[in-house]
């Protein structure tokens, strides 16, 4: 059709155009809003009602041990006859699993994002960054047999003999920090690539080798992204379970010797939960009460990278 | 390191080197060009190219779109060997080295000639360590609180940043932020400075200041500016470099001569058309 196919006299006394449309359509439409949104709305009010009962146990829980004791208390003996629930000993469990995962995963996932994004060529990228993901896809319990039965009896006891107990916590804590090298790797990559390539270019104009660039330049810049990368594997470290569980054993420690087994609060958690305590016992509540504090310390961290995240977008305005 | 610093000397703006012909005199050339051709992939991008820089001139290309005048820009200090599948086949002198070889560490290359890009690119990092940044790889050994501010002062940027040297690069006006990344290169100590259409995203005023920036640094300086606007060429340049593309979409290098020359009585018809504005 042209122009030229509407007689002259027609295109004045034209109709006004329908534009209203479908009135089923209009409903559907809304019907199909609301049920995405009560989809939505299914996880908001999950995470809700996860955090009340956490709540409410963990308040009657308090109700029997004053707050103070279990924050500051040096001695969990919670399954013995006599039991005293000072969460110190859970806490130091967890935090040395933590932090000896995070020795292996930070400065391992750190060259291997630089090398991913500053040295690798595009190709040998395609392979290797999709096979290091891989790693993320092996279930945590085969990581935790791994550390039982390999890297102790085959790793560090050789290394070190007449060190390392059976149970210790430094195999957890190395199995762990494989567990994580993928997701600080990855993130970390991310925010590498995330660099403007004319920062690239800037240090290349002025004389810089690849390594001062990829060091010097596009690291500090890449920061922010790398600690919430360093946030969020800490998070995953702090909430894992079954490596803890199988290879750290469940004798909550008195000091900090990662040779030792060192229960963690995630470990107790299951070992009760494996065990034959009684429902409504103070016992029981435990479990909600070191639960709601592992739930806030994750949070918080959560809360933490996404705040340091969002520093990381500003700079670049 | 250079052994030619000397010669850095200002030879004044005498006309006594440009010759009759509106060509400048061949016995002071800082860089020659020969026979430059450029590949990416498979794509042919810029055909034999020859060219002579003077030293302590300013040059000017300028060229419509896609001609390839940045990209000949950017083989003069092998940033093209970033670009990996860009190959660069022909002959590039500098200071009588030739630099287009894989002997030549294109590190060495880049601290004698420096770049200043399209857009500003300062670091974020505090004003004073984008200054010092470049030195200190370089292995500057110095007062760096004197070097810093001597380098501010060349860019004319001193005066407006000596209170906040602390804060970021980052939070100056854009203009502010390219007359840090020329005090960045010019901190390197380099011969030569390239500048790839440095003034392209600033207002009319900071374009200005840049242009007048580049008019005092010549004294000491060699400038190469790529550049899309031809009033800015015929102000700041002493030498006009006019590419465009040949019947293949080849960029190619038209003609090249004193900007007075190309800019009033052309040799080439296609710079003509060019400058009138009827073409590009």
């Amino acid at each position: 059709m042209t122009v030229r196919d509407i007689p002259a006299s027609e295109s004045g006394g034209r109709p006004p155009l329908d534009l209203s449309g479908s009135r089923n359509r209009s409903v559907s439409e809304t019907a199909i809003g609301v049920i995405l949104f009560l989809f939505a709305a299914f996880s908001v009010v999950t995470t809700i009602g996860i955090v009340v009962i956490l709540l409410y146990e963990a308040a009657l829980f308090f109700q029997d041990i004053a707050l103070p004791k279990f924050l500051f208390g040096n001695t969990w003996t919670a399954l013995f006859q006599d039991p005293e629930f000072g969460v110190l000993p859970l806490v130091r469990g967890t935090l040395m699993t933590t932090l000896i995962a995070l020795f292996v995963a930070v400065p391992l996932g750190l060259m291997s994002a630089i090398y991913l994004s500053e040295y690798a060529s595009p190709r040998m990228r395609s392979y290797l960054k999709p096979s290091l993901e891989l790693l993320a896809g092996v279930p945590t319990i085969v990581y935790g047999y791994f550390a039982l039965t390999f890297i102790t009896p085959q790793l560090l006891q050789p290394l070190f003999p007449g060190v390392f107990q059976p149970l210790n916590a430094a195999s957890a804590g190395i199995a762990m920090g494989i567990m994580i090298l993928p997701m600080m790797a990855s993130l970390s990559e991310d925010a590498l690539r995330g660099v403007p390539n004319s920062l690239r270019e800037a240090a290349y104009g002025l004389g810089a080798t690849k390594l001062e660039t990829s060091v010097r330049v596009v690291l500090p810049a890449a920061v922010s992204g790398i600690i919430a990368a360093f946030i969020l594997s800490m998070s995953r470290a702090v909430g894992e379970t079954m490596i803890v569980a199988l290879a750290s054993g469940a004798r909550p420690a008195n000091g900090w010797s990662p040779v030792e087994g060192m229960q963690t609060m995630t470990g107790y958690i299951m070992q009760v939960f494996t065990g034959d305590v009684v429902y409504g016992s103070v016992q029981f509540r435990s479990l909600y009460a070191v639960g709601l504090l592992l739930f806030l310390m994750t949070l918080a961290m959560n809360i933490l990278s996404q705040w340091v995240a969002r520093r990381f977008r500003k700079d670049y305005q | 390191m250079s052994t030619d610093t000397q010669e850095r000397t200002s030879p004044g703006r005498s006309n006594s080197v440009i010759k009759d012909g509106g060509e400048f005199d061949t016995s002071d050339t800082i860089i020659q060009l020969r026979d430059l051709n450029i590949h990416y992939g498979s794509f042919h991008a810029v055909a034999d190219v020859s060219l002579d820089v003077p030293r302590n001139r300013i040059t000017a290309f300028i060229g419509p779109s896609g001609c390839g005048k940045s990209t000949v820009l950017r083989c003069i200090n092998r940033m093209n060997d970033l670009v990996p599948s860009a190959r660069v086949d022909g002959s590039i002198v500098y200071s009588g080295v030739e630099i287009n070889t894989p002997k030549v560490d294109p590190v060495e290359v880049r601290r004698r000639i420096g770049m200043v890009f399209q857009k500003p690119n300062p670091f974020p990092k505090s004003i004073y360590e984008n200054v010092a940044w470049g030195a200190k790889i370089n292995g500057y050994r110095g007062d760096m609180d004197e070097h810093v501010e001597r380098c501010l002062r060349q860019a004319a940027l001193w005066d407006e940043v000596k209170d906040k040297l602390k804060e970021s690069g980052m939070a100056l006006s854009g203009g502010q932020q390219q007359r840090l990344c020329i005090a960045r290169a010019l901190a390197t100590e380099p011969d030569v400075i390239l500048l790839d259409e440095p003034a392209s995203a600033l207002d009319p005023i900071s374009t200005l200041k840049i242009e007048e920036l580049l008019r005092e640094l010549e004294a000491n300086y060699t400038i190469v500016i790529v550049t899309h606007n031809m009033q800015q060429a015929a102000r700041v340049s002493d030498q006009t470099v006019f590419y465009s593309l040949n019947e293949r979409r080849q960029g190619v290098l038209v003609e090249s001569g004193t900007t007075a020359k190309i800019f009033t009585n052309p040799d080439d018809q296609r710079t003509e058309d060019y400058i009138t504005g009827r073409f590009g």
